[in-house]
């Protein structure tokens, strides 16, 4: 048995049926960048903590550092480059524009897929939700008022006091959604 | 990554020999499991993909024999938004959402989420001595950094802690694992599930070599509906571990206490819960007073060991605060006001 030989396996990405010949090590992510020529999904800290590479699998937002390529045999996956309906945006991207969501834009991709992931959840409700909701994703550039707002945008969720802090006291928990 | 072999288990059956070989590893959410291959720290041989077992109905969330069953391949989140899950546990469906993200979350499942290890930082880091990754090495943290780890059950081997927050519910809850092997199945009390390191700090469960998770059930607890709370207690709002959280509930009798659940997380190697501690609770008026004696009875032997000497008073004052917020009500827990 051959540690190193290659895995046959067939993704459906952005639409498109793709195949590859992989080892078994690869993770989704280095799938996409290094094998598949989709750059836009980025590698942040590789270990599931800065949600950089966050895209939709079958429709749920994952961190697809910490899935193997093998394991997404014949699964759907979405990127940001997937999200546009050719030159008209998605709304989260229109969004993100209009309320100035990012300053150097490297979790940019990764925070508009997991908001595409939260808005198919349906959970979000509140202002609170959405932040409590967007928690995997961290923006080293503190975009997070305006990636809040563009969310809470497109979402239709009206935002009382722009930037205002948390209901809950910010001590000991954040708002639970039970 | 370490080269390894991957194979997939279409069924439970086809898994178990798989799973049977050497140096073979189960990969499901593969949240915690794939993160430690990257650092060297577990270098499984094989990997078998037991995700397509999803579809062999280990994702099945049901109600069963009065109780609920959750398949250990369902995803944390698909439990947390369970409608049986939020509405007669809602004291689990808070403390799987206070954990991770929501990425996470949508990966990982409840059979990986038992199976977590510590996130002690020497464990991680391949270039220092740990007893639990390579026993007889020495344990740094008891002279080092050790803010977020154990103040309970430590051992002179080791004071990690267990880093779930379901897990914590699932011990107040009295929850039961369900595994099945090449020689059988067998249910093990989650009280019975962790272990504590003693003077083997590398094992973390009594699940046995070749043991496949396959369900945990939950016997009833309707009588706690209306008085849980889950409090995490944290370096920052969300997506951190716990540096102590508590799952506490109660069935109260006007102001009377009738039985009380306290599990803590963060403390100790495993979910720590102090039955005493409970049943002295029984009878006595709900408030501060008996709160504070259940609480130093709970901690009764804690030590710390520098750097997280804080955790006494705050475990003391989470557990207080836990207990006062499951008195006003699961629903004044869930608004975030606690």
């Amino acid at each position: 048995m051959d540690l190193y030989q290659q895995y046959p396996i067939r993704l459906r990405i952005n639409d498109q049926d793709r195949e590859f010949d992989v080892e078994s090590w690869v993770t989704l992510l280095d799938l996409l960048r290094e094998r598949a020529g989709l750059t836009g999904t980025k590698k942040g800290c590789d270990h599931g903590q800065c949600g950089a590479c966050t895209v939709l699998v079958d429709g749920k937002r994952v961190n697809s550092c910490l899935t193997l390529a093998v394991m997404q045999n014949g699964h759907e996956v979405t990127t940001i480059e997937g999200l546009a309906k050719g030159e008209e945006l998605h709304p989260l991207q229109q969004a993100f524009i209009e309320e100035d969501a990012f300053q150097c834009g490297y979790c940019t991709p990764g925070q508009i897929c997991s908001a595409a992931g939260l808005i198919a959840e349906g959970q979000a409700k509140t202002v609170d939700d959405v932040r409590e909701l967007m928690s995997g994703n961290l923006c080293r550039c503190g975009a997070y008022p305006q990636i809040r707002q563009a969310v809470c945008k497109v979402i239709g969720i009206q935002e009382s006091k722009p930037g205002a802090a948390s209901g809950s006291d910010g001590f000991t928990t954040g708002p639970v959604l039970a | 990554m370490n080269p390894f072999l991957f194979s997939q288990a279409q069924n439970v059956d086809a898994a178990l020999p798989l799973l049977a070989a050497d140096g073979a590893r189960p990969v499901a959410g593969g949240t915690n499991l794939l993160d430690l291959m990257k650092e060297g720290v577990m270098t499984p041989s094989t990997l078998v993909d037991i995700n397509p077992l999803e579809h062999a109905g280990l994702d099945v969330i049901e109600e069963h024999e009065g109780g609920l069953r959750l398949g250990a391949l369902a995803r944390n989140a698909a439990t947390a938004y369970h409608d049986t899950v939020r509405s007669r546990y809602p004291l689990l469906s808070a403390a799987i959402l206070a954990g991770a993200s929501p990425q996470l979350r949508n990966m990982a499942t409840n059979g990986g989420n038992l199976l977590q290890r510590t996130r002690c930082v020497y464990f991680y880091d391949v270039g220092t001595p740990c007893n639990k990754r390579e026993p007889g090495t020495g344990c740094p943290a008891k002279n080092g950094i050790n803010r977020t780890l154990a103040i309970l059950g430590t051992s002179e081997q080791c004071i990690a802690t267990h880093p779930s927050d379901m897990c914590v519910a699932l011990r107040a809850l009295d929850a039961t694992v369900h595994v099945k092997s090449g020689s059988g199945e067998r249910a093990i009390p989650i009280a019975d599930f962790h272990r504590l390191p003693g003077d083997t700090p590398q094992i973390d469960t009594n699940l046995q070599p070749g043991e496949l998770i396959t369900h945990i059930t939950l016997p009833d607890a309707a009588a706690f509906i209306d008085h849980s709370a889950y409090i995490k207690v944290r370096d920052r709002l969300s997506y951190a571990f716990a540096l102590v959280s508590v799952a506490a509930a109660l069935d109260l009798d006007g102001g009377t206490i009738r039985a009380a659940r306290i599990a803590l997380g963060g403390v100790a190697h495993k979910p720590w819960r102090v039955e005493e501690a409970e049943a002295a609770l029984v009878g006595k008026p709900a408030g501060a007073a008996a709160f504070e004696a259940a609480a130093d009875r709970i901690l009764e032997g804690a030590r710390g060991y520098g750097q997280n000497d804080f955790k006494l008073t705050l475990a003391k004052n989470a557990i207080v605060q836990a207990l006062t917020t499951a008195m006003r009500g699961t629903e004044f827990a869930k608004r975030g006001e606690a």
